[in-house]
């Protein structure tokens, strides 16, 4: 009896499945993250020689540490396919690319809901007056997170398979993100402000990352397929 | 391209960036506000759209390889962004003097369009990196064509996300000087402007005709060596064999 053709869907819900599996067996990105964004507060405390935050500088400092930590995860997201021939493996495979692509993005996303998860409170007790302002802050994180996780899952492979892996991901990374970097920022900045927060043009930031969003969810949907051959 | 073409695009270019600079500065009128450092302008923003244009040149020829396969796609490619992040360069320079002699600092981070240009340039800076660490030729175009894609989708968000960052805080400050730009104005910067452009062409033309007769060039040597054929001239020879040709066989 043969079984129908896997659905990309389903494909990409066992790789992601995977993936997850794997990171709670090792353990090897999330709490990593986590140390690292709880130093990075620790560094920016007396960097900017601030122990309370507000406004641009508190939204800066969240922003920034995000995108550092993130940056560590997409460096190690694709490792194992690498090292142990889980590329060779997804050839043979009847899966297209668009599916590893949205796994990986899935699992990147789900690394930085956990990060947030703890370095957020962390964010609050160490830095912010009232917390008023993160509420309405989470679905412009959320945004962020999946900006964040469609171009790491997006350049993530290119860097793996380059020389100087560790220094093209984020080398490419950097530039990349700064756009969807101005518009978490900027909305932060308006939600984190000392008076209590304001919404000033909280739609417009918003909308500008989620086209983001779906600006580079269909360049790696169309792409990724790309990245695989041999 | 033929020699004779590849000359005749030389000898227009040159005479329209002329004229046009000829226009600019005999012809159209002096800026009441700005006075002559404003014909900066037509340098500084035909460059800037150019060099945009090539990168969106260049993602497009990237969707062309990837379609095709075909490497003649990807050198296009790869040409175009050469060329636009040398005008880039350019843009980034000019820029910068104008503002320095406008505003009296070299670098103003009010002005949304040079920022948005700066940081388009950098993320196009690392199309080099990137390219040059993949070993595998055929990877290397891939990898680098979807690179062009990603990065031809990033230049007009990015103008966005920068733009609406400023607009609230700072008016446009040359929103006035290209909406109202007088008539004689408009022909000398349209004749800068298709300078430019035809000044990008050429260059373009150019890499991609000495890319490819370098590559038939060694092409022909590998043929003549492996036919048996050449004979490594006296005190030339490494220079002229290609590296590592008449090792290993």
């Amino acid at each position: 009896m043969s079984r129908p053709a896997p659905t990309t869907a389903s494909v990409a819900a066992a790789f992601l499945v995977k993936d997850l599996r794997v990171e709670l067996r090792t353990l090897q990105s999330v709490p990593a993250m986590l140390l690292f964004a709880t130093t990075v507060f620790v560094i920016f405390r007396f960097g900017l020689d601030r122990t309370r935050l507000d406004g641009g500088l508190a939204a800066g400092v969240l922003v920034v540490t995000i995108l550092f930590a993130a940056l560590l995860a997409i460096n190690r997201i694709f490792v194992a396919e690498r090292e142990q021939g889980g590329f060779e493996a997804l050839r043979l495979a009847p899966a297209d690319g668009a599916a590893l692509f949205l796994a990986k993005a899935a699992a990147l996303l789900v690394h930085l809901a956990i990060l947030e998860l703890f370095a957020l409170p962390a964010f609050w007790l160490f830095f912010l007056e009232d917390g008023a302002g993160l509420v309405p802050l989470l679905p412009v994180l959320l945004l962020l997170d999946v900006a964040l996780a469609v171009t790491g899952a997006l350049i993530a492979p290119m860097a793996t398979h380059s020389r100087a892996r560790d220094l093209i991901g984020p080398l490419v990374l950097l530039p990349l993100l700064v756009p969807a970097l101005i518009a978490a920022a900027a909305a932060g900045r308006h939600l984190l402000a000392a008076a209590g927060p304001s919404y000033e043009m909280y739609g417009t930031w918003l909308g500008l990352l989620g086209l983001y969003d779906l600006i580079f969810l269909l360049v790696g949907w169309a792409a990724f397929d790309f990245l695989l051959e041999d | 391209m033929k020699p004779s073409t590849l000359t005749t695009l030389a000898l227009l270019t040159a005479l329209l960036v002329g004229a046009g600079f000829a226009l600019v500065f005999f012809w159209a009128p002096n800026e009441a506000d700005q006075g002559f450092i404003q014909k900066i302008f037509y340098l500084h923003v035909p460059l800037a759209i150019v060099a945009l244009g090539g990168f969106i040149v260049g993602g497009i020829h990237a969707i062309r390889h990837l379609r095709s396969g075909d490497p003649v796609h990807d050198a296009r490619s790869y040409v175009s962004i050469h060329a636009s992040v040398i005008f880039g360069v350019a843009v980034l320079v000019t820029g910068m003097v104008w503002a320095k002699a406008s505003w009296g600092r070299w670098w103003v981070w009010e002005e949304p369009t040079l920022v948005s240009f700066l940081i388009v340039f950098l993320l196009y800076c690392t199309y080099y990196p990137l390219r040059y660490a993949i070993e595998d030729r055929e990877r290397q175009a891939r990898y680098a064509s979807v690179f062009a894609i990603t990065a031809g989708a990033f230049v007009p968000l990015n103008f966005m996300a920068v733009r609406a960052a400023e607009s609230l805080v700072h008016p446009r400050t040359f929103g006035t000087v290209e909406g109202g730009l007088p008539a004689d104005m408009w022909v000398a910067f349209l004749v800068c402007l298709a300078g430019i452009a035809l000044l990008w062409v050429t260059l373009v033309s150019f890499e991609l005709t000495a890319k490819r007769t370098s590559a038939q060039l060694s092409r022909l040597r590998r043929s003549l060596i492996e036919g048996g054929t050449w004979r490594e001239p006296p005190g030339v020879g490494g220079r002229i064999a290609p590296r590592g040709a008449g090792t290993g066989r």
